[in-house]
C-alpha cells in the first residue's frame, strides 16, 4: 500500500488506463499544455503525447459532443470539464445525446465515455462556480453516476468507468483533491454501482457520497464520543443508486440520516429518504433525518458561503432532535 | 430519387391513416441533395443528419422494409421502434441518426469524424444540416474545432430557405449565402452549389471529398434546395406564398432528372415505367411489412437504456 492524495491516485488511474488502451485518449481545455486546471493531468502531454492528451478550443458542447462521437466509434474518451457548473454548456450532449443515443437507436450503438469534473464549493469561487449538478445527471436513464470520496475509491472507481460501455459523469469534490489515503500498489477496480460502509455502527445510518462523506465520519467519530455508535454508508455511486446496501444497514441500526450536500430540496437527498422510508418504516424509530444544503446560490464571501454547506455540527444537531441521542 | 419520393408521399398518406404518428417531416423536393451527396461516399464513412431524414436513409441503401417499420414504431424496425422518424440509425451502414434537437449533431459528428483521424483511416464524416440550425452556437464551435484539428469532416448545408416558418432573411444577419462564413474559421473548400441537379451536387461532394481524404481538413458545400410541403404534417404553410413553392417545384428533381436522360436518350420511357413501377411495389411491400411487425413487447421499455 502507499498513501498519496486523490488527485495522484486520479492521475494514476489516467495513466494506467492509457498504458492498457491504445483506444484511450484524453479531451478538455487546458489539460495539455497548461497541465490541468486542478494538474490532474500534470505530466500526461509529455508521456503520451498530442493525439491522446489533446487540448480543445473553450467549446464545451462541441467537445463533449466529440466525445460522444468517438465513442459511438468505439474509441473510449475521457473528457474533462474545467468544472461541473460548466457542464450546463454541454448538458443537451450529455442528456439528449450521450444518455439517449444508444436507446434512440434500439442497441445499435453504446458510448464507453468519460466525463470528468470537479464540483462543489467550499473555496469561495462564488455562485456559478460551486455547483453540483452530478444530482441533475442522477435523474437521467442512460448515464452513470459516479462520486468517489477517497483517493482509493477515485482510482478504482476511474478504472471502472473507462473499462465501462455506458457513459459515466465522474464527479470529483474540488475539496477532496489534496485528501491522502491508502491504495494498493497493484492495479484494482472498484465496482459501480456498489455502496461502501466506510465505518461500522450499530445505532444510527449516517448515508452521504463524496466531500460528505468527510463531513459523515467525522460526525461519527463526535458521536462515538458520546456514546452513540454510527454506521456510514457511502454510496460511491450516484446511478445506478445501491439502495440494498443502504436499506439492510438501516433495518439494522433502526435510525438514518441523509447529508446531501447540494441544494436540499429536490435534490438526491430527497430521493434517498423517501426511498428509505417507503421501504423500511417498519423498522425506523422516527422519521428519516436530513441535513442538506442552504437553498442558496453560494455566495462568495467565506462566512456566509460556510454557512450553505453542511458541517459536521449540523450532523450531530439533527440527530439529536429527530431521534434524541 | 424516386424512391425517397414515392415513401414519402406514401409516409405521408400513412400519416393521415395514424398509422404514423408523432412528427413527421417530409423531404419532398430535396431529393437531389441526399442522393448525389450519398452516392459519393465509401462504406467505411459515416453519415449525421437532422430529422428530416428519410432521404439520406434511403440514399445511403437503408432497408425501406425496416424503415417504414420504424415509422410505424414496430419491432422490426431499424431501432425497434424506440426511435421514430426523426431517429433513424442504421450502424451497418454508418448511418449515426436522425438527430431532432436542432444544431445537437455536429458535436457527435466531429467525434466521429476525429475517430477515422485517430486511426489514421482515410473515412469522412459527412455531417447534413439545415439553414435553421446555423445559428445555433454548436454549428460555430463545431466548424472551429474541425478545421483546427483538420478533421475529416464534410459540412453539407441543406439550404431549403426555411426554418420550420422562418425564412432565412427574418433570423440570420449576413445576407443568402452561407457558404462564404466557413472560410472565417479557416475551411477554404467552400462551395455553394444548386440542389436541384443531382449531378452537380454529385460532383461537388466528389471534389470535396477528394480535398478531405487529402488530408486537407473539413470541407463545406451549400445546397440551394426547397421543400415542397410543409416543415411537418402539422403546418398548414400559411407563412409563404404558392408563388414561392411552384417557381420551385418547377424544378422537381424528381421530374427534370428523368426528362433529361430522356432527352439525352439515356432512358426511355419503357424503362422509366418500368423503374417506376418497381419501386411503388418496393414501397407497397414496405408497407405491408410495417404493418406485419407486431408492436415491441412491453419489456423493451428498459432495453438498450445501458450497454
Amino acid at each position: 500500500m502507499t498513501e498519496i492524495t486523490f488527485r495522484q491516485a486520479l492521475q494514476r488511474g489516467l495513466r494506467e488506463a492509457l498504458d492498457a488502451d491504445p483506444d484511450v485518449f484524453l479531451m478538455g481545455e487546458d489539460i495539455g499544455k497548461y497541465d490541468g486546471a486542478y494538474a490532474v493531468t500534470q505530466g500526461l502531454l509529455d508521456t503520451y503525447g498530442p493525439d491522446r492528451i489533446r487540448d480543445t478550443p473553450i467549446s464545451e458542447a462541441a467537445f463533449v459532443g466529440a466525445g460522444v462521437g468517438a465513442a459511438v466509434a468505439g474509441l473510449r474518451p475521457v473528457v474533462e470539464l474545467m468544472s461541473m457548473s460548466f457542464s450546463l454548456v454541454a448538458s443537451d450532449q450529455i442528456v439528449n445525446m450521450a444518455a439517449k443515443i444508444r436507446y434512440m437507436s434500439g442497441g445499435q450503438v453504446k458510448v464507453p465515455m468519460v466525463l470528468r469534473a470537479p464540483t462543489g464549493g467550499g473555496v469561495q469561487l462564488a455562485a456559478t462556480h460551486s455547483q453540483s449538478f452530478e444530482n441533475w445527471y442522477a435523474s437521467t436513464p442512460g448515464l452513470k453516476v459516479v462520486t468517489p470520496s477517497s483517493p482509493y475509491d477515485a482510482l478504482g472507481l476511474l478504472r471502472s468507468s473507462i473499462e465501462d460501455d455506458n457513459p459515466v459523469v465522474f464527479a470529483e469534490n474540488a475539496l477532496l483533491y489534496g485528501v491522502r489515503g491508502e491504495v494498493p500498489d497493484d492495479e484494482y477496480r472498484v465496482p459501480i454501482g456498489v455502496a461502501a460502509v466506510k465505518r461500522a455502527g450499530t445505532d444510527i445510518t449516517l448515508v452521504g457520497w463524496a466531500h460528505g462523506v468527510v463531513t459523515l465520519l467525522d460526525a461519527a467519530e463526535k458521536l462515538a464520543e458520546t456514546g452513540v455508535s454510527a454506521e456510514v454508508i457511502d454510496l460511491r455511486t450516484l446511478r445506478p443508486l445501491d439502495m440494498d446496501t443502504v436499506v439492510e444497514s438501516v433495518e439494522r441500526t433502526g435510525r438514518a440520516l441523509v447529508l446531501d450536500e447540494n441544494w436540499r430540496t429536490a435534490g438526491l437527498g430527497a430521493e434517498i429518504a423517501a426511498e428509505i422510508g417507503y421501504r423500511s418504516s417498519d423498522y425506523l424509530d422516527g422519521p428519516v433525518a436530513r441535513v442538506g444544503g442552504a437553498d442558496a446560490p453560494a455566495p462568495y464571501t467565506r462566512p456566509l458561503e460556510q454557512l450553505g454547506i453542511p458541517q459536521t455540527q449540523w450532523v450531530i444537531d439533527e440527530i439529536e432532535k429527530t431521534y434524541g441521542i | 430519387m424516386y424512391l425517397i419520393r414515392q415513401f414519402e408521399e406514401v409516409c405521408g398518406e400513412m400519416y393521415t391513416r395514424g398509422q404514423i404518428r408523432g412528427f413527421l417531416h417530409l423531404y419532398i423536393g430535396e431529393e437531389a441533395v441526399a442522393v448525389g451527396a450519398i452516392s459519393q461516399l465509401q462504406p467505411h464513412d459515416y453519415i449525421v443528419t437532422h430529422y428530416r431524414d428519410h432521404g439520406h436513409a434511403l440514399a445511403r441503401g437503408i432497408d425501406p422494409d425496416r424503415t417504414m417499420a420504424e415509422l410505424f414504431g414496430r419491432i422490426g424496425g431499424l431501432s425497434k421502434g424506440k426511435g421514430g422518424s426523426m431517429h433513424l440509425f442504421d450502424v451497418e451502414k454508418g448511418f449515426i441518426g436522425g438527430h431532432a434537437i436542432v444544431g445537437g449533431q455536429f458535436p457527435l459528428a466531429a467525434g466521429l469524424a476525429l475517430s477515422h483521424q485517430y486511426r489514421k483511416t482515410d473515412g469522412v464524416c459527412v455531417v447534413f444540416f439545415g439553414d435553421g440550425s446555423t445559428n445555433q452556437g454548436t454549428y460555430h464551435e463545431v466548424m472551429n474545432l474541425a478545421s483546427v484539428w483538420k478533421l475529416p469532416m464534410l459540412f453539407f448545408l441543406e439550404n431549403n430557405l426555411y426554418g420550420m416558418g422562418s425564412r432565412f432573411d427574418r433570423v440570420r444577419a449576413g445576407g443568402e449565402d452561407f457558404y462564404p462564413g466557413a472560410a472565417t474559421y479557416g475551411i477554404d473548400q467552400a462551395a455553394v452549389v444548386d440542389g436541384m441537379d443531382v449531378l452537380v451536387v454529385q460532383e461537388a461532394t466528389k471534389l470535396a471529398l477528394e480535398s478531405i481524404r487529402a488530408g486537407n481538413g473539413p470541407a463545406f458545400i451549400e445546397a440551394k434546395t426547397f421543400r415542397f410541403q410543409g416543415h411537418s404534417m402539422a403546418d398548414p404553410v400559411k407563412y409563404r406564398d404558392n408563388s414561392e413553392t411552384a417557381s420551385w417545384e418547377e424544378r422537381d428533381p424528381v421530374t427534370t432528372f428523368p426528362g433529361q436522360l430522356l432527352e439525352q436518350g439515356l432512358l426511355t420511357e419503357a424503362e422509366l415505367d418500368e423503374i417506376r413501377n418497381r419501386v411503388d411495389a418496393e414501397v407497397a411491400a414496405a408497407v405491408k411489412f410495417a404493418e406485419d411487425s407486431p408492436f415491441p413487447p412491453d419489456e423493451e421499455l428498459f432495453t438498450d437504456i445501458y450497454a
